[in-house]
């Protein structure tokens, strides 16, 4: 066991890239996220890697899709307005089929928004947010042990399957510290060579990386049915979740990130009090873990959703459920952050509603 | 002398108009990446416009970049392989419309790329409209009345902007419209690569070059065009040179 | 226990949390912290929130804390109303007018300033102050602030140890501490 350190989520979040070998970083100050960048900028040169300050969020994921196809492991950072902009090369890199590393320490929005914790670019993550049929993974981490795992294994998903990795994760997951153990990074897969990278000629025949399908005219169309290919694989090979006493649960609270964690100290409170609850908590979000859901369904009488958004998550959550159940929902946009009081109550008034239910169906 | 095609130029026929510069910009690259013999270690850039077809000639390994973001993707290669020769090959609208940040701050850092600015005062491969270094009172699809009517400004005349800063190495604006221009143009495109070559930093090489598609006029008159109406707002010559 | 630290910028508000957290880390407990960051900052107060516990904790934010460590009087006056019933507040006293009008809950007072004042440091008052809450709540021990304490600053600055260690020495003897009025049941 490697001791744990304590760091804040986004210093955590370099040490962790660096760990995994990433050696170029490219990135753009604004808040909630502003220590990746100040600690790269010592860290990357320690390490011999790349790090700019680019002029723009638009630079930076354009400089990760070049540093990507030079076959360096790359990252880029930012928070909810910056990440708007970098859809444009999100959806490029993704079309290209490069692997690259994008985290989104969400803030409060629209707009310029506030500098608060959010949820609210669920769908633009995990429904396209760039032009185009294209997937990312969505890595969807709660704790800072969770953000060092799955940011060591996020560069692994990206080269293994040549597709853009998203680190969904909030201002408060951004700045809170936490122990973490900073294990060794072992790779996920057995990796395959980077045979697509663009590094000169030599020995070979030349090579294209190009994202414009013209000719013949329905290139374009063979091209996203290849991707499509690829989006199913991801789908069968990635289900990452926490389940936590749903066996025997009436009522299953599901969240993602830090609600994710709040609504844990619910359950457990709710435990606590005799009710039977239980939560799903989705480490990734795309692709969207099902199973659990599946399973859940045969016990559960009734599915709550929390989420610091005004209903995204939810929406795929209610697709999982196939609407077999009914989902209440609990969640506000624009830097509401839930509590365990206010979970707990919504569990309660559930569990009582199931009971009612129960009681009506032994008269009939 | 013996004339024959570069190494570096696949023997293809291009989709460039009759009386279009590009294919004596491509050619002109090409040539000098045979002569300093670095087409295996050289990686370019293709942008968006009439050129975004650069893979299809140019026989080195190439990366398509969105419109603009041709200094950033190559900054981004640069910096991973710091060992091999990096271009852009951008139009007016891609370095000085949509990509001026990218251009400006590539510039700035003294990214040590190379840029070829094939400046045709028009965009081209959307049909004529109007670009950042369209003439005063040129026609232009969306400038009917000649620019200068709606408030769109004047011409921006790239090397001189870029000349305020320091991180640039080499700066100069050439043409294609004559032979005597065609041969000062091969000149500086290798030179914009020695100094690449010689770790200097960010050389880019402004290339006044002909559309007669959409300027709506002959080979001939386009070339007249450039002489007489571009090269007197885009003064030719070298800007800097250290 | 959930805790707010709070003062002027330049106290050592981060510091303190940092060090409890890391003497809560040395006893293998479960401990959280956050620093208010950017705009958020504002009326002359900083303030980090840390949270200790020998369970997993759920939620990482501080609604409302079980303690307060208040470091001069815009922090009492922001915090003070915000601690849960039967709960803790430390003051400073050196900085702080108009004492805590809540009888509910326990209070610490202690001359923070003026025993950093003695040392000829102002800098450590947050020290002094955290001396006289591990004093009285035994959330971490001492030894283990004391260890932390080396471990921030030895390798940086031996001299910053000693009077930071000297500030926290006094903190843990020089302190009163008045019991709640009303026996309020603590918050779960």
């Amino acid at each position: 066991m490697s001791e744990k350190i304590l760091l804040k989520g986004n210093e955590l979040l370099v040490e962790a890239a660096i760990e995994a070998d990433c050696r170029f970083y490219a990135g753009y100050p604004i808040t909630p996220q502003n220590e990746v960048p100040e600690r790269m900028s010592w860290r990357m040169p320690q390490v011999g890697g790349v790090f700019i300050q680019a002029e723009s969020e638009i630079a930076a994921i354009n400089m990760l899709f070049g540093a990507s196809a030079a076959g360096a492991r790359c990252m880029t950072s930012s928070s909810s307005p910056g990440i708007s902009l970098k859809q444009e090369g999100i959806s490029y890199i993704a079309a290209a089929e490069l692997p690259c590393v994008i985290v989104n320490m969400q803030r409060g929005g629209p707009g310029l928004g506030n500098i608060r914790a959010s949820q609210g670019d669920y769908f633009q993550s995990v429904k396209g947010g760039g032009h185009g049929d294209y997937r990312l993974i969505v890595l969807t981490p709660a704790t800072l042990q969770e953000l060092y795992d799955l940011t060591l294994n996020a560069f692994d998903y990206a080269d293994f399957y040549r597709n853009p990795v998203m680190i969904l994760g909030d201002g408060i997951l951004g700045q809170m510290a936490e122990p973490a153990e900073a294990h060794p990074y072992r790779p996920l897969f057995n990796l395959p060579p980077k045979d697509y990278i663009l590094d000169g000629c030599r020995g070979r025949a030349p090579r294209v990386i190009r994202t414009l399908f013209l000719r013949p005219s329905d290139s374009l169309v063979q091209h996203n049915l290849r991707l499509q290919k690829k989006y199913a694989r991801m789908q069968r090979e990635i289900s990452l979740y926490e389940e936590f006493e749903t066996a025997d649960a009436e009522v299953v609270v599901t969240a993602y990130g830090i609600p994710g964690r709040v609504a844990k100290g619910a359950v457990k409170r709710a435990r606590r009090e005799g009710l039977k609850a239980g939560l799903i908590r989705p480490l990734c979000v795309w692709p969207f873990p099902i199973e659990p859901y599946k399973r859940a369904v045969k016990k559960a009488k009734s599915f709550l959703v929390v989420e610091m958004s005004q209903g995204q998550f939810i929406e795929d959550v209610k697709l999982a459920l196939e609407c077999r159940r009914p989902v209440a929902f609990l969640g506000k946009g624009g830097g509401w952050y839930p509590s365990e009081e206010e979970i707990l109550e919504q569990i309660r008034h559930l569990a009582a509603a199931c009971l009612k239910g129960l009681k009506t169906q032994r008269k009939a | 002398m013996e004339f024959r095609r570069p190494k570096t130029l696949k023997n293809v026929l291009t989709h460039y108009c009759p009386g279009c510069g590009h294919g004596i910009v491509h050619r002109l690259v090409a040539e000098v990446i045979d002569e300093l013999g670095i087409r295996e270690r050289t990686i370019g850039t293709a942008p968006v416009g009439c050129a975004v077809f650069l893979y299809d000639y140019m026989n080195c390994d190439i990366i398509e970049c969105a419109h603009g973001r041709p200094p950033a993707v190559a900054t981004g290669i640069k910096r991973v392989l710091p060992d091999r020769i990096v271009f852009t090959y951008q139009g007016d609208g891609d370095l000085a419309a949509i990509g001026m940040a990218e251009t400006i701050h590539a510039a700035n850092r003294g990214e040590n790329i190379t840029v070829i600015f094939v400046n045709n005062a028009i965009y081209g491969m959307t049909g004529g409209q109007m670009a950042p270094t369209t003439l005063m009172g040129q026609w232009s699809t969306t400038s009917p009345a000649g620019r200068g009517q709606l408030g769109e400004g004047g011409p921006i005349k790239v090397c001189e902007m870029l000349s305020a800063l320091d991180g640039p190495c080499y700066l100069e604006r050439v043409a294609v419209s004559t032979p005597k221009d065609v041969l000062r143009t091969q000149k500086a495109i290798r030179k914009a690569f020695e100094k690449q070559i010689d770790g200097k930093g960010f050389s880019l090489v402004e290339v006044l070059s002909m559309c007669p598609t959409d300027w709506k006029l002959s080979p001939k008159e386009a070339v007249e065009f450039v002489n007489e109406k571009m090269k007197a707002v885009f003064p030719l010559g070298v800007f800097k040179d250290r | 226990m959930r805790i707010i630290i709070a003062g002027f910028g330049g106290q050592g508000v981060v510091l303190t949390g940092n060090l409890i957290a890391r003497a809560a880390l040395k006893e293998n407990k479960n401990v959280t912290g956050m620093v208010a960051y950017g705009a958020e900052m504002r009326g002359g107060t900083a303030f980090a929130a840390v949270i200790v516990s020998d369970d997993e904790i759920a939620c990482p934010f501080v609604e409302i804390p079980d303690a307060a460590i208040v470091l001069n009087q815009p922090s009492l006056d922001k915090f003070e109303p915000d601690v849960a019933a039967g709960g803790l507040l430390l003051v400073n006293t050196s900085l702080v007018k108009r004492g805590p009008k809540r009888e509910d809950i326990d209070r610490i007072f202690v001359p923070a300033t003026e025993i950093a004042q003695n040392l000829g440091q102002m800098k450590v008052a947050n020290l002094a102050a955290l001396g006289a809450f591990v004093r009285h709540t035994a959330l971490v021990k001492e030894e283990s602030v004391r260890q932390a304490v080396k471990d921030l600053f030895s390798e940086k600055n031996p001299a910053l140890t000693a009077v930071n260690l000297a500030a926290f020495e006094a903190g843990l003897e020089e302190s009163r501490f008045r019991k709640a009025a009303c026996s309020a049941s603590k918050k779960p």
